[in-house]
């Protein structure tokens, strides 16, 4: 049964399976670290479809069918479809889950759609709710850009603590039954607001919610970082990475072995001169892509998520965030 | 009016100026350009602005704050002819180029290009 | 301590200690050499007006101003100007090239929205303040040079 330990932990009795995955990525994250465990790498920002939103959600369809036929599964074995993606009203999901043809759970975590969709899953799965649930979540640099930005030809300049939104989408089909990486435990985690205004500074904004989400798993568990091979957060940027690392210092709590951030992974230095990448993707591509590919034992991985909205921001609102754990066997 | 020289001195300043508001306010680029426009606004009612014209030339006029003096000398040299509702009907005569060219333009070119991001 | 974690001050002490520092001096060479340079080209469009188009000097200002629209409105469209202006700054924002920028950027943006809801409408999105207070200061400096 899955079972609530501490605050803010769930802990998957059964630990439900990553059956199948895929990652799908655009030409720079083909470029980038990350490119070589992409499944697809398009050529161009527009992939031939009409628009930047169409081309959104392709990437996401596509990322769902090659999990599926990894899994050797088809759309009718899907109990369940959760996804999320940083589009006013999530879009690109729910156009994608058209598509798909399952029951569809739209959830909306920002950038930690990622960690919430998978969270999600294991519940369902775990629980005897349903044996076979898709989880995905993708994000593109100029859908996000023309909705909380700029017109995508616009002449602005960007400051060195900004990043870059990752092109790209992540789909994991999350089972009751088969090989694969194991979902063992998840904590949920809870907004939290330390006054930031800057939405060009998101790193800062949700440091606070990635620290709080890691301290509460921590005693929730009574683990410490020491038990992950690695411990990753969604998209904090080189910024928000360091403010962690300063938070946990004071805390008592020692990161300084295991703890790298995605968004600082998905991009080589070359590729950009800010802090990094950031979207819904990102922590997809590196987690899915690149960090089951190494032989890792286990690790936890703390997609960050930011409840702004272009509207709130110009009203002069703080950026409150949000961060949940998963963590993963091998 | 204006040397090579002057322009580029003069417009160089003004955007050493905005360069100066970006990076050390948190005002946005909106912000700074609307405080431009002000500013030559408020320079060409003062009759400030039209000297700097004469010194940089371009290095005046093509910055932002010369649509503040223009839609600014607009207005006063109307309201001069035909009192209070000059106001409403001069504003935009001597800068009508800038707004209807851009317009034009921008719909041009949206016909014949797609944004590539 | 989760003190800091409860504490906005003390945590927006140390955001700003973590946050590296706007490339001031970068930013401001590169904003005057190209707002300078542009300006200076300006200047020679303004000058071929006069002595091969016949425009008296009075005059030039107007056929200047809408060339360097349509050229900003060019380098726009071919997906140029975004790569000058992310190291121009305040040098290409600021001269009459950011304004074109911002309406030409917002027309082909939008496009995917159809003419009318899209183009027509959100074409202003961005230069729509500079417009409303250029003339709102218009309007105060008028009224005011009327009254006196």
């Amino acid at each position: 049964m899955t079972v609530r330990r501490g605050k803010q932990t769930i802990v998957y009795a059964t630990k439900p399976v990553f059956l199948g995955y895929s990652t799908v990525g655009g030409p720079k994250e083909g470029q980038g670290p990350a490119g070589s465990y992409l499944d697809k790498i398009y050529p161009d920002l527009t992939m031939g479809a009409k628009s930047f939103e169409a081309a959104e959600r392709q990437m996401m369809i596509s990322a769902i069918e090659m999990a599926l036929e990894k899994a050797s599964l088809s759309r009718s074995n899907v109990d369940c479809f959760i996804a999320g993606d940083l589009l006013n009203q999530i879009i690109s999901s729910g156009f994608s889950a058209l598509n798909i043809g399952a029951p569809f759970l739209g959830i909306y975590g920002a950038c930690s759609s990622f960690a919430q969709g998978i969270l999600l899953a294991g519940v369902l799965v775990d629980s005897g709710a349903a044996e076979v649930v898709v989880a995905a979540t993708s994000s593109h640099n100029n859908t996000a850009e023309r909705q909380y930005r700029y017109p995508t030809e616009y002449g602005a300049q960007m400051p060195p603590w900004s990043q870059h939104t990752v092109t790209g989408a992540g789909a994991a089909v999350i089972a009751a039954r088969g090989q694969g990486p194991r979902l063992e435990l998840a904590t949920m985690g809870r907004v939290m607001d330390l006054g930031i205004k800057d939405p060009l500074n998101m790193g800062a904004a949700m440091a606070p919610a990635a620290a709080d989400t890691i301290f509460t798993h921590m005693e929730d568990t009574g683990r410490k970082p020491d038990d992950y091979d690695l411990i990753v957060t969604g998209d904090l940027g080189k910024v928000g990475r360091e403010i962690v690392m300063e938070l946990a210092q004071r805390q008592g709590c020692d990161l300084s072995r295991n703890y790298r951030d995605c968004g600082e992974l998905v991009y080589s230095k070359g590729q950009i001169d800010n802090a990094g990448g950031s979207g819904c993707a990102c922590s997809a591509i590196v987690t899915l892509g690149m960090l089951f590919s190494q032989n890792y034992k286990r690790i936890l991985v703390v997609a960050t998520g930011a409840m702004h909205s272009p509207t709130s921001c110009q009203q002069g609102e703080n950026i409150p965030a949000i961060a949940h754990a998963i963590s993963i066997e091998f | 009016m204006g040397t090579y020289l002057t322009a580029f001195l003069v417009g160089g300043t003004i955007c050493l100026i905005a360069q100066l508001l970006f990076d050390l306010t948190p005002l946005t680029p909106a912000h700074v350009l609307v405080i431009l426009v002000v500013a030559g606004g408020i320079l060409g009612g003062l009759g400030l602005y039209d000297p700097l014209i004469k010194f940089a030339g371009a290095g005046a006029t093509l910055p932002i704050s010369s649509f503040g003096n223009s839609l600014a000398k607009g207005a006063m040299a109307e309201a001069a002819c035909s009192g209070v509702i000059g106001i409403l009907t001069g504003t935009f005569e001597l800068t009508s180029t800038g707004v209807t060219a851009s317009i034009i333009f921008g719909f041009l070119f949206a016909l014949l290009f797609n944004p590539k991001g | 301590m989760k003190d800091v974690l409860k504490d906005p001050k003390a945590y927006q002490e140390l955001v700003k200690d973590k946050v590296p520092k706007p490339r001031l001096a970068k930013n401001l060479v590169m904003a005057f050499l190209v707002g300078g340079s542009i300006c200076t080209l300006g200047q020679l469009i303004q000058n071929i007006y006069i002595k091969f188009f016949n425009f008296p000097p009075d005059k030039a200002g107007d056929p200047t101003v809408a060339t360097v629209i349509f050229i900003s409105g060019l380098l726009t469209a071919l997906g140029v100007y975004d790569k000058i202006a992310r190291h121009g700054g305040a040098g290409t924002a600021v001269p009459v090239t950011g304004f074109a920028n911002s309406v030409v950027s917002a027309a082909l943006e939008f496009k995917r929205e159809g003419f009318v809801l899209g183009v027509g409408s959100k074409m202003f999105i961005l230069a729509g303040s500079v417009i409303a207070f250029g003339v709102v200061t218009a309007f105060v400096v008028g009224l005011i040079s009327a009254l006196l």
